[in-house]
């Protein structure tokens, strides 16, 4: 009898133990203000259920979700990465100039990426090897690639691509649309690298405490920098996307999207200042911003208003994050 | 005669922890009060209540006999208790005037600064304690013993009659301690009371009237130190009596077989050029005040810092060191002197903790960590330094001192090393974790590992080396060994050869 009673109060308590640990990642929070958000997008729009408006809802986030990658790598680390919008742009840009001029796309495709690669790197170089912060080093090549995107194409968007390099924006694949594909791989790759490799330790490691991470004898140095290069990969990944979704290579795209990105990311629980936070996440907080624009979209809300209700619910969910998190 | 302070019967719990259980604590005016206990006895928790930071669940707290009601830091300072923490709380880029008068600046009739008024009552209360502190220099400029003066001024300023000291000479060199000293007894004759906490048995019986020594969370005992022994306080300390601090007079070390030769090595163009032998299985020390270059010499050596000449042999080979990475490589680890700064990634697990640098041994042909293999290796680590954790799963923050060194020392375990640099390994770790700690490093040797021992504490040196070098001013001023390896010569050397 005795035995019997006491099996539902283990389970409960089993239970309690769960919960209390799910509690402690910082996965756990942002989920649940997602499926907040998200029922009461469907009870307030009848609309916004439908498949082919969660499909949409999916594709126009897959772009800041896959740049939040690269800015989670960044923001992990301690740093942070605000030229990944005109890295975007410029890569977008060289793929679509190299089309028109005749290279083939597969190849366009790889220089462009290589491109935003290269960008991330320079970026890198001056964070790992010259020491300098990481938000006045993107600040400035942010200029930088702005730039030389606008000098690229002397200002004007570049069109006249060859349809086949429409798949990437607007294709699909088995039923399921090419960015939202692309999109699952790069998350894939990123959940594999952050948290079952090597590297990924350190990238947490270095955002804990760089000082001990260097002592213990990692090199530190060449971990930042591979950071800001996945951070340019990510970004030259997302203006494919992009230019192929518009079949136009626009060097004034990704204006913000840095500020997205990193929304994106703090609202997917990573600490602003490093060390704590988890790729899932990232994407669960892409998808909250994607979710509250697509909504506010349906009802009709102004896009200023919008902006303003964005803004407010970032802070809160920070604020409630904050508070809940030791 | 009603005690200057009375805590009656605290006690303080935390969610699942019960911190203190019925502690009383008599502090009269003009006596210097003693509490000693291991880390996690409680020392800390009833400080923290004793100024308002935390509350207590039951007990109060008497104030020449009125019980006062803290709900706040400020009205513990209000009710005239002034503490001296560990960390200052000093503001580093700003004076000892500018610090003193923070945020109750003096102010003439035009409501501006009153610089002048604020100088002179600096200087008074720098008199009263008959110290001499540059007053307009950076707090940063100054040494650590300046700096905790001007927070003794700073506690005087605020009218303080209750002066708590948290270990306040971790941080000092033997002859800045003694000034300390000179000043609290200045302190004694003009009846303050003072609690002093420290790991150091022999401050307490220099300048302590009585001690209370706390374990787990209760009152112990209390007594006046005349009627006491180091050897009963120890005992009452850690409830059992501590044998022999240091493991037994056994070298491993030898001398035939040279590990790690510095032929010459020079950290900076003008500093001078050091050259030093590491033999197998020996402990070499590094003896010296603070400051004089022996963190700096191993920083260097682990190429943490860049040397501007190096001329370095590895068990015979010529070698370079340029990064902690390559040191590790060659089988050299640092533990480093701040262990919380330096030396762990507080937001990790002790697993990830220990197995931070040797996670390449989990992967297979595909780079991915085998988790499985890495939770049982850094548990096998774990019980072989007898880290005491629930699981290798406990973030590392949660652990006492001791038990973090000891993972610290874990993650170099993990490596097949030939030499470990332990810098300062027992700062601010309790008489128990302390032995344990020592016969790990026993035990390292006795496989034939080296170890370079930087401390600042001489028993340490005295108890645990085969070798010490003794560091003076960036430079080895001696190597002593055998019979020459005793407290005076190691004092003659590291202070210049002035002293004898």
């Amino acid at each position: 009898m005795s035995q019997l009673d006491s099996i539902p109060g283990n389970t409960h308590q089993l239970l309690k133990m769960r919960l209390a640990s799910w509690r402690r990642t910082p996965i756990f929070y942002p989920l649940i203000g997602f499926i907040v958000v998200f029922i009461a997008m469907s009870t307030i729009n009848d609309n916004f259920l439908t498949i082919s408006n969660q499909a949409n809802l999916v594709r126009q986030t897959s772009i800041i979700a896959i740049i939040a990658v690269g800015m989670s790598l960044a923001i992990l680390t301690g740093g942070i990465d605000l030229s990944v919008g005109p890295v975007m742009a410029l890569s977008g840009t060289v793929m679509a100039g190299l089309m028109v001029a005749g290279v083939p796309p597969s190849l366009a495709i790889l220089l462009g990426v290589l491109v935003g690669a290269g960008f991330g790197a320079f970026n890198g170089f001056f964070v790992a090897f010259a020491g300098m912060p990481p938000i006045i080093v993107t600040l400035a090549t942010m200029g930088i690639a702005r730039g030389l995107g606008l000098i690229y194409t002397g200002g004007y968007p570049i069109s006249g691509l060859p349809p086949e390099f429409a798949f990437f924006g607007r294709g699909s694949l088995a039923g399921i649309e090419t960015p939202i594909l692309i999109m699952i791989s790069v998350y894939a790759l990123g959940f594999l690298l952050l948290h079952h490799t090597a590297t990924g330790r350190y990238l947490y490691a270095i955002g804990g405490n760089e000082e001990a991470t260097r002592l213990s004898g990692i090199r530190v140095s060449r971990y930042k920098l591979l950071v800001y290069t996945l951070s340019g990969t990510t970004a030259a990944i997302a203006g494919l996307i992009l230019t192929s979704r518009l079949m136009s290579g626009q060097p004034n795209a990704g204006i913000g999207f840095e500020l997205d990105a990193i929304a994106a990311v703090v609202l997917g629980g990573a600490a602003i200042t490093g060390g704590r936070g988890m790729i899932l996440g990232t994407l669960v907080g892409a998808m909250l911003l994607g979710v509250l624009n697509n909504g506010l979209n349906l009802m009709g809300v102004s896009p200023y208003l919008q902006n303003v209700i964005k803004g407010l619910i970032i802070l809160l969910a920070i604020y409630i994050s904050r508070k809940r998190t030791p | 005669m009603t005690p200057l302070l009375s805590l009656r019967h605290i006690s303080k719990s935390f969610p699942g922890v019960r911190a203190l259980t019925d502690v009383s604590l008599d502090v009269h005016a003009g006596e210097v009060h003693a509490l000693l206990g291991e880390n996690g006895a409680g020392k800390s928790t009833l400080m923290k209540i004793l100024c308002g930071i935390y509350r207590q669940d039951e007990g109060e707290i008497n104030i020449n006999g009125e019980v006062c009601n803290f709900h706040g830091y400020q009205d513990a300072l209000n009710a005239g208790i002034g503490i001296i923490f560990q960390e200052f709380s000093l503001i580093p880029d700003l004076d000892a005037v500018d610090n003193i008068f923070l945020g109750r600046e003096l102010r003439n009739r035009f409501g501006l600064r009153d610089r002048r008024s604020m100088i002179a009552e600096a200087q008074h209360l720098l008199d009263r304690l008959k110290v001499s502190i540059p007053l307009d220099r950076p707090i940063a400029d100054l040494s650590v013993a300046d700096q905790q003066f001007i927070e003794i001024a700073k506690a005087l300023s605020l009218k303080a009659r209750i002066l708590i000291l948290d270990e306040p000479t971790a941080t000092l060199t033997p002859s800045e301690a003694d000034h300390l000293f000179t000043i609290m007894r200045k302190l004694r004759e003009q009846q303050v009371g003072m609690v002093f906490i420290s790991h150091h048995m022999e401050e307490i019986f220099t300048i302590c009237d009585r001690v209370t020594v706390m374990r787990d969370g209760e009152k112990v005992d209390d007594c006046d130190v005349v009627s006491t022994t180091p050897d009963d306080l120890i005992e009452k300390m850690v409830g059992r009596r501590v044998e022999n601090l240091y493991p037994e007079q056994r070298s491993d070390a030898d001398y035939n077989d040279v590990v790690l030769d510095i032929e010459s090595l020079r950290l900076d163009v003008n500093g001078p050029e050091h050259s030093l032998k590491l033999y197998r299985g020996e402990i070499l020390g590094f003896a010296g005040l603070v400051g004089s270059g022996r963190t700096e010499l191993a920083m260097g050596l682990i190429g943490a810092t860049r040397p501007v000449h190096a001329k370095i042999l590895m068990e015979g080979k010529p070698t370079k060191l340029l990064h902690p990475a390559t040191a590790l490589k060659q089988g050299i680890g640092l533990l480093p002197e701040s262990r919380k700064i330096q030396g762990l990634i507080l937001p990790f697990s002790c697993r990830e903790n220990i197995t931070l640098n040797n996670l390449a041994q989990f992967q297979s042909a595909l780079p991915l960590i085998k988790r499985r293999q890495e939770s049982s290796t850094a548990a096998d680590l774990m019980k072989a330094v007898r880290v005491k954790a629930p699981s290798p799963e406990t973030p590392v923050g949660n652990l006492s001192g001791g038990n973090q060194q000891k993972v610290v020392i874990a993650r170099w375990l993990g490596h097949q090393c030939k030499v470990l640099i332990f810098d300062e390994p027992t700062r601010g770790i309790d008489v128990g974790a302390k032995s344990e700690i020592y016969a790990l490093m026993k035990e390292l040797t006795a496989r034939g590992v080296s170890i370079i021992m930087i401390s600042s504490e001489l028993p340490e040196i005295l108890g645990l080396c085969d070798r010490a070098a003794v560091f003076y001013q960036g430079q080895i001023a001696a190597e002593l060994q055998g019979n020459d390896l005793n407290s005076q010569s190691i004092m003659h050397h590291a202070t210049g050869g002035l002293s004898s």
